[in-house]
């Protein structure tokens, strides 16, 4: 009896449950960053000369680099998902490779920042910027690492007899990638370019 | 079909299949009660966690209690095994005065009440009460859950580090709190309980929208869904700003930047850390700005304890009168509008902090507006309640207690929003007194009330009807013995957080009243011995319970009376609204959700028991 239950039907909204749930997710994390935000523009008010101080301490040029390596990363993420649907498993791997790649890049990039302002005595003691910022690209960065486990996963499930044919699990996954390159987007001119 | 209405029949007198699970697989023991992802194992994980923490929150009260009435005599009993860092003599000390305050408030809001109202009642309720066989995303509920613990333990492990658990009260204002062991550990307890708060909201979120039974409307929703429905959204959208503030008030306590810490306590000398430590070297803090982030997700948790509990009221209180709730749409949409003006309001905890005026007057308005929808709530409890049968069961008489108790606070509320008066009363007894009849009397009377009732499906047991009146017969006198008197000691300039209030000469006479209250809290914290009791006694001794003991109309109650993984043994398609009671349709008083339209006619034919 129990095997003829259709208790667990299709989604009622016709949005798989992973993905209404992301969406959502997404939401809070909007509300996250924006409490970041939010704390930016106030001590930014209050403190004006010392957040133009720090900003010039930042290498603006490699964090350019960084949104383009970003930006790359999500058109590669969009086709990885259009391959999969298509079922072109070699395409499909090289532009997940690259995303995963591209976020690689990111994290490294960054790492030579963080160390060379650390290297000029620079932490995020120094001042209520720095505070800020590492907090900002640190949560930020963090993200980036959490979203290239399961891409790094899926990756690797890919290349085994079995293969990875759920493109639209992929699909979930970029929007949690797009989002995060998306904060990115707000924090390269909010910490970089405004002097 | 035709079992359909065969089971129908006997709807409510089947009490056999407590065991006779639905989808019989075998699970390993862990699977099945420690890392499990069913969520009626995961609501009584909460459930048991929470009341966990419910008790050790209560002691902790009670020795609060014990040094406002007897200060710097030793704690009875308890005293002279407490550390000498804690006490001196038996007596409170007090740096662990306030780290009690702070655990207290700490625990019972994050640790007992958001994980009963969210965790286990939306847990519990949710998938049988839409009609479904669980979460949309069940690991991610296991592991809300699981975070919980983790956090509480992070939080209380203070009490072992140099220096203490955190003691800057539970809303850790810096400076205060931007220095210690005890605020780093309360920081990260907070971001962990938060993240659980995020992941169980999704969740709900998505299990509403996406797994209604089939025929089930928004509007078919019973009003326990609907309110943690809305809850959910706040949950999904307030904690991630108290999460972003924990983690800059983090960084200040680690590498002291000046986020929060206002400049002239960033010096070395004279300032908040000792010589030699790193200070920040431009931009002051603005304590302020944690104020604001703080409230911004702490009023609307405001409303994340208290409306789940509402909605558990309504439908304890429509079963119980045998009649539809008064104005089905009107308390949906009040829910709605208390959730929308809560986050809009959270500057009414900030009258005192040196905010503009003029913003404190907006404040001020939108809070006061409040008081519309949550009125329209109390109205219609009281029209469903109207002229209807009223049966006092257990349930129903904790549902009746918090309606008596929630008035009393939300109109001690419309004088906090006042500012002017607040003015006076911020930071005494009065707010005391305030939130305890909300909280206590408000959430955990509707808590308990839906413990009760759902007890049944929960366990598959009935709980002893008389111990449980017993229970809410002394919960209520004690309550209210124990928390009025401090609306008056309130006024009469009695602060909170004090540890021995008779160095102030105007205090010295209000010993008495605080020996009165501190009596009954010691009584009311034994009346929960009586909760415990019938818990654990009925689980093993309870009769059996019947698929449908309060003969209720909406989806849990067509679940078997134990119901296992994959909670129903039929299919569910909803037909109505949830509570005909007393419908003209029907000869018997009630009309569940789940019964097929011909079944009307049939049922003329059907002795009615």
């Amino acid at each position: 009896m129990s095997s003829a239950l259709s208790l667990a039907h299709e989604p009622v909204t016709g949005i798989r449950h992973g993905k209404l749930g992301m969406w959502i997710f997404l939401a809070s994390e909007v509300m996250f960053f924006s409490g970041f935000f939010t704390a930016f523009i106030i001590l930014r008010n209050s403190n004006l000369a010392v957040f133009a101080h720090g900003a010039a301490e930042l290498n603006w040029p490699l964090a350019a680099v960084n949104t383009v390596n970003l930006i790359v990363s999500s058109l590669t993420m969009a086709m990885a998902i259009l391959s999969l649907e298509h079922a072109n498993k070699s395409r499909f791997q090289l532009y997940l490779g690259i995303t995963f790649l591209c976020g690689l890049i990111f994290l490294i990039i960054k790492y030579f920042e963080y160390t060379a302002k650390f290297s000029h005595g620079i932490y995020p003691g120094t001042s209520s910027f720095f505070g800020l910022y590492f907090t900002m690209t640190g949560f930020h960065a963090m993200h980036v690492f959490a979203g290239m486990i399961p891409i790094g996963w899926i990756l690797a499930k890919s290349f085994t007899k079995r293969g990875y044919h759920d493109w639209e699990r992929v699909e979930i996954l970029g929007l949690y990638w797009h989002f995060v390159d998306l904060v990115w987007i707000f924090l390269f001119p909010v910490l970089y370019l405004i002097f | 079909m035709s079992a359909a209405s065969t089971y129908a029949e006997h709807a409510d007198t089947l009490t056999h299949d407590a065991h006779s699970h639905v989808g019989h697989h075998s699970v390993s023991f862990i699977r099945k009660y420690i890392f499990s992802t069913d969520h009626k194992t995961i609501a009584k994980q909460f459930l048991t966690s929470s009341l966990f923490f419910l008790l050790v929150g209560g002691a902790f009260a009670l020795f609060i209690r014990w040094q406002l009435a007897y200060p710097g005599e030793p704690i009875p009993i308890v005293g002279k095994w407490l550390p000498e860092t804690f006490v001196s003599n038996g007596a409170v000390q007090p740096g662990f005065y306030t780290q009690l305050v702070t655990m207290h408030a700490t625990i019972m809001i994050f640790f007992v009440i958001i994980p009963l109202a969210t965790g286990a009642f939306a847990n519990f309720c949710i998938p049988l009460m839409i009609g479904t066989d669980d979460m949309a995303m069940p690991t991610v509920n296991m592991i809300s859950f699981w975070l919980v613990p983790v956090a509480g333990l992070t939080v209380m492990s203070g009490f072992f580090v140099e220096g203490g658990a955190a003691a800057s009260g539970w809303t850790s204002y810096p400076p205060l709190s931007a220095s210690g062991t005890g605020h780093m550990l309360w920081v990260i307890g907070i971001f962990l309980v938060g993240f659980s708060s995020i992941l169980g909201g999704m969740n709900y979120l998505a299990t509403v929208l996406n797994k209604r039974a089939k025929g089930m409307r928004m509007f078919d929703l019973p009003l326990t869904v609907w309110a943690l429905f809305i809850t959910s959204i706040l949950q999904v959208l307030g904690t991630p700003v108290l999460a972003s503030a924990a983690a800059l008030l983090f960084v200040d306590q680690v590498f002291h930047a000046g986020i929060f810490i206002p400049e002239n306590l960033l010096t070395p000398t004279g300032g908040l850390y000792p010589s030699g430590a790193h200070v920040g070297a431009g931009g002051g803090g603005q304590p302020v700005l944690f104020q604001h982030l703080f409230w911004f997700y702490s009023h609307p948790a405001v409303y994340i304890m208290i409306l789940p509990v509402m909605g558990v009221v309504s439908d304890v209180l429509a079963t119980f009168a045998r009649k539809a709730i008064f104005g089905y749409k009107a308390m949906v949409f009040a829910i709605m509008a208390i959730a929308f003006l809560g986050f809009v309001v959270w500057g009414h905890h900030m009258f005192l902090s040196g905010m503009s005026p003029l913003l404190g007057t907006t404040f001020m308005l939108s809070t006061i507006v409040i008081a519309v929808p949550s009125s329209i709530k109390v109205f219609n409890w009281l029209g469903t309640i109207w002229k209807g049968n009223i049966h006092f069961t257990t349930p129903s008489l904790n549902a009746l207690g918090f309606i008596a108790t929630f008035v009393v606070g939300g109109l001690s509320g419309v004088f906090m929003a006042i500012g002017p008066i607040d003015v006076y009363i911020h930071d005494t007894y009065f707010i005391v007194a305030h939130i305890h009849y909300v909280l206590f009397g408000g959430a955990l009377f509707g808590i308990f009330a839906g413990l009760y009732y759902w007890y049944p499906k929960m366990f598959g047991k009935m709980y002893n009807e008389t111990l449980g009146k017993f229970h809410f017969a002394l919960t209520f006198i004690t309550f209210n013995l124990c928390f009025f008197p401090m609306h008056m000691i309130g006024v009469g300039g009695h602060m909170r957080r004090i540890h021995d209030p008779y160095v102030y000469e105007f205090l010295k006479p209000f010993q008495p009243i605080n020996q009165f209250i501190t009596v009954f809290a010691i009584l009311m914290g034994l009346a929960q011995l009586l909760l415990v009791f019938n818990f654990l006694w009925s689980l093993k001794y309870g009769r059996p319970a019947p698929r449908n003991p309060w003969r209720a109309n909406t989806l849990e109650w067509a679940a078997p009376a134990h119901p296992g993984h994959g909670n129903f043994d039929r299919d569910i398609t909803v037909y109505r609204a949830p509570y005909e009671y007393a419908s003209p349709e029907s000869k018997r008083d009630y009309l569940p959700q789940w019964i097929r339209p011909p079944y009307i006619e049939k049922e003329k034919t059907v002795s009615v028991s």
